[in-house]
């Protein structure tokens, strides 16, 4: 497919259908909304189902049923509808069925705005759900890499058999950028061993489920998950990194508002001012390898967020003490000018923060 | 050719959102980079639209335009808000049928076109939008006129061939003041 | 030896967790029995709800799928889905279907979504011991009713039945008992009748149980079967509240 000008939530509705997704459940939530509108025109054209839920209680419960019976399954929200469905996710975690989410996140908390902000990082990566239990999580900077990272997903649900989410927020759903959406060859499912189809006197009955009265046999399913948490840790740490050499501060930064960051390190080098860059791409697991090609020349990280540091706890982790840890961040909705970014480090630079 | 960042802002119906569309689509039509970031959510039901359109020759990082190269506004509130952002030099233009105020600004390049009026001229008001198209691409060489006319039918969706006519015609008009 | 009678094979061997004198292993074996004969246990997949019954994924001979809390009809619309050549249906009790999940049945009604919900009403919440159900009765002393129910501060008890009813997606309605033989006979009717309304893709079918809980109600399980008699039908009608095909 050639490159197409195409709104955020549209595109992804778009990757996510060519990349085989025939099930879609949501509910309307701003700014998200977009999607599950093109998921209603376009998911029946492909003989796909879409379903508006009465909830996003009930969304996410139909995910994970539409997952159990092996169906290649999407459900989109923004901020407070997540927070609704993650009682669903502690269910469909448990369960080890995939399926693909999308937080087209927004101003928090409570009802907030629909502005962008990365306010969801510890709703994201920490979970509300009960239990011990891990999302895979992408946040993509570009439309792009967005509609890459949910084709891609659709594969990483299924082989790991976890959920996969997509960290987004209102200003890469609603902005418009040219992409290039694959066409994934059809995913001829294979077989799935576990998935519940009815028997049809073939086979003994399968069943899935959560509740394990027996701490020995609860444990022993929590040790199955972690191993594959374990397993996806290793394999699934994604980040991009820029201009290292010779730093003298790292930016930490992720999704939309690493793109201002960006402009803010051209503006510092057009000062003579150098100034790295670490974007972790996956959430979970967090990008702990990109820490260790920190040039000797830094004098300490600068976390940058929309939100009031939800990120930074990660960093400090990944940075092992090493560095001192800065914060810059913006909420609600209000998003830093490169200059604001500029300035700031500029003064850490400088020794006026510490 | 520069990177041009441009505000378009008016009143929601104004054809706003579209304006800085039709940019983008003749943008990348041309093979260049191009974001076009919109306002969005309950301001826009009868209030303010706004959208920030971004082209380049080279990969763009923040969509949000913070000093732009052209500020487009189409009523004045939008002007109020927006002539902050250009940039010393920067292009002005001014909705001049409905914005009898002048601009605060000294040190930018200003035009008003009286593109509600010619629009009314034309027998439809809604194709203001496309006067003032017309008259920024005589002014500027963000990109060719040819370039947005062969993305109506991707920036429109239910356009005609009549309304198409009109639009042309409307740009036109927005290129004829300037010359 | 001549076999007067076999267990169902819709059933699993598993020993069932149920306390003497429930009626949980009367309603399961009606289902088995009624999908069992009709030729479907094969294409079927069950949901099983949250209270008493978590555990009848170990029961019936079928797929099965543990949903959360009152969520089973969307969990159970997401496989039908996915499957709309099976039958799907959910086993919820009172506390699932009438308290927590009201939103999710009432809405897959509205849906018309082509599932038969069970739904075991025996006016308690049995798994978490005792506590009062929006089903609960007047003047029904619970652990959280100690003094009975009191319209004032707790309402009337929830009729599931007539307010479903009202919908046109439900197909089929019907509330039935199982305190003597003549009701378990008629259940397994209305049961069967609900299934084949599935099958026939008429809409979403419910059938409403009447069931004891000698338990938490602290009797006997006759003097159980007994107050289902006494003081629950008459709450609770038993009879059809909506048969596809009649006038409404």
């Amino acid at each position: 497919m050639a490159k197409v000008l195409m709104k955020g939530n549209e595109a992804i509705a778009l990757a996510a259908i060519k990349a085989g997704c025939r099930y879609y459940f949501g509910y309307p939530i701003t700014p998200q909304t977009e999607l599950l509108e093109y998921m209603a025109s376009e998911l029946p054209k492909v003989g796909g189902v879409f379903v508006q839920a009465e909830s996003e209680v009930a969304a996410i419960n139909m995910v994970y049923g539409a997952a159990a019976a092996g169906g290649r399954v999407m459900t989109t929200t923004s901020s407070p509808g997540y927070a609704l469905m993650q009682e669903g996710i502690s269910y469909i975690a448990a369960a080890e069925t995939p399926c693909v989410i999308v937080n087209i996140s927004r101003g928090g908390p409570g009802l907030g705005n629909i502005q962008p902000a990365q306010s969801d990082y510890f709703q994201n990566t920490r979970g509300g759900g009960s239990g011990d239990y891990r999302l895979l999580i992408f946040a993509p900077a570009s439309l792009q890499e967005t509609v890459d990272l949910v084709q891609e997903s659709f594969t990483l649900a299924q082989k790991y058999r976890m959920v996969v989410l997509i960290s987004a927020d209102g200003m890469l759903g609603q902005m418009m950028e040219p992409v290039d959406i694959k066409e994934v060859d059809s995913p001829e499912d294979e077989e799935k061993q576990w998935a519940l189809t009815a028997t049809e006197g073939k086979r003994p009955p399968r069943a899935i489920y959560s509740l394990y009265l027996d701490p020995v046999e609860l444990e022993k399913a929590n040790e199955r998950l972690q191993a594959n948490y374990e397993k996806v840790s290793k394999l699934e740490e994604r980040y991009e990194l820029l201009q290292m050499d010779d730093a003298q501060l790292v930016i930490v930064t992720y999704g939309s508002v690493s793109r201002i960051v960006k402009s803010a390190i051209s503006l510092l080098a057009g000062e003579g001012i150098k100034v790295g860059l670490i974007r972790p791409i996956s959430l979970w697991p967090f990008p702990k390898k990109a820490f260790e090609q920190i040039p000797d020349s830094a004098k300490g990280l600068l976390t940058v967020e929309l939100s009031r540091g939800q990120m930074v706890d990660d960093v400090r982790i990944a940075a092992k003490g090493a560095l001192p840890v800065h914060f810059y961040g913006r909420c609600g909705g209000m998003i830093p000018s490169p200059r604001e970014i500029a300035d700031e480090v500029k003064r850490i630079l400088r020794g006026d923060k510490s | 050719m520069k990177t041009e960042k441009i505000i378009c802002a008016g009143f929601g119906g104004q054809g706003i959102l579209s304006m800085g569309q039709l940019l983008a689509y003749a943008g990348m039509d041309e093979g260049k980079h191009v974001t076009w970031l919109p306002s969005y959510g309950p301001e826009m039901r009868g209030g303010t639209a706004n959208c920030h359109v971004i082209l380049s020759q080279e990969p763009i990082d923040s969509p949000i335009i913070s000093q732009a190269t052209t500020v487009v506004v189409m009523n004045l509130p939008s002007l109020r808000k927006f002539e902050p952002y250009l940039e010393s030099g920067g292009l002005l233009l001014i909705n001049s049928t409905l914005v009898k105020e002048e601009s605060g600004r000294v040190d930018v390049r200003t035009l008003r076109v009286p593109a509600t009026q010619c629009a009314i001229d034309l027998g439809r008001d809604e194709v203001a939008n496309m006067v003032m198209l017309g008259a920024l691409l005589a002014l500027t060489d963000v990109v060719e006129p040819d370039s947005v006319i062969r993305s109506f039918d991707k920036a429109f969706e239910h356009t005609t061939p009549e309304l198409s006519e009109l639009d042309v015609q409307a740009m036109k008009l927005g290129e004829s003041l300037i010359k | 030896m001549t076999v007067l009678f076999e267990k169902t094979s819709g059933l699993t061997d598993e020993p069932t967790i149920y306390c003497p004198g429930c009626s949980h292993g009367i309603i399961q074996r009606l289902v088995a029995e009624v999908l069992d004969e009709l030729g479907l246990m094969d294409s079927t997949i069950g949901v099983a709800a949250v209270g008493c019954s978590v555990l009848s994924y170990n029961y019936f001979n079928c797929d099965m799928l543990g949903a959360a809390h009152g969520r089973a009809p969307a969990s159970a619309t997401g496989i039908k889905r996915v499957h709309p050549g099976k039958m799907v249906f959910t086993y919820q009790g009172d506390g699932d279907l009438a308290s927590i999940g009201t939103a999710e049945i009432i809405h897959a009604a509205v849906r018309g979504e082509k599932i038969t919900a069970i739904f075991v009403n025996n006016a308690i919440y049995g798994m978490t011991g005792g506590q009062m159900a929006p089903t609960t009765l007047l003047g029904q002393k619970t652990s959280t009713s100690p003094d009975g129910r009191k319209a004032e501060s707790a309402g009337m008890p929830i009729r599931m039945c007539e307010m479903l009813a009202t919908l046109e997606g439900a197909a089929f309605v019907e509330r039935v008992a199982v305190n003597t033989p003549a009701h378990i006979r008629s259940a397994k009717q209305a049961i069967r009748q609900a299934f084949k309304t599935q099958q026939a893709g008429q809409g979403f079918s419910i059938v409403e149980v009447l069931s004891s809980c000698p338990t938490n109600w602290k009797l006997t399980p006759v003097a159980a079967m007994q107050w289902v008699e006494d003081q629950m039908i008459p709450y609770y009608p038993l009879k059809n509240f909506r048969t596809p095909g009649e006038a409404r």
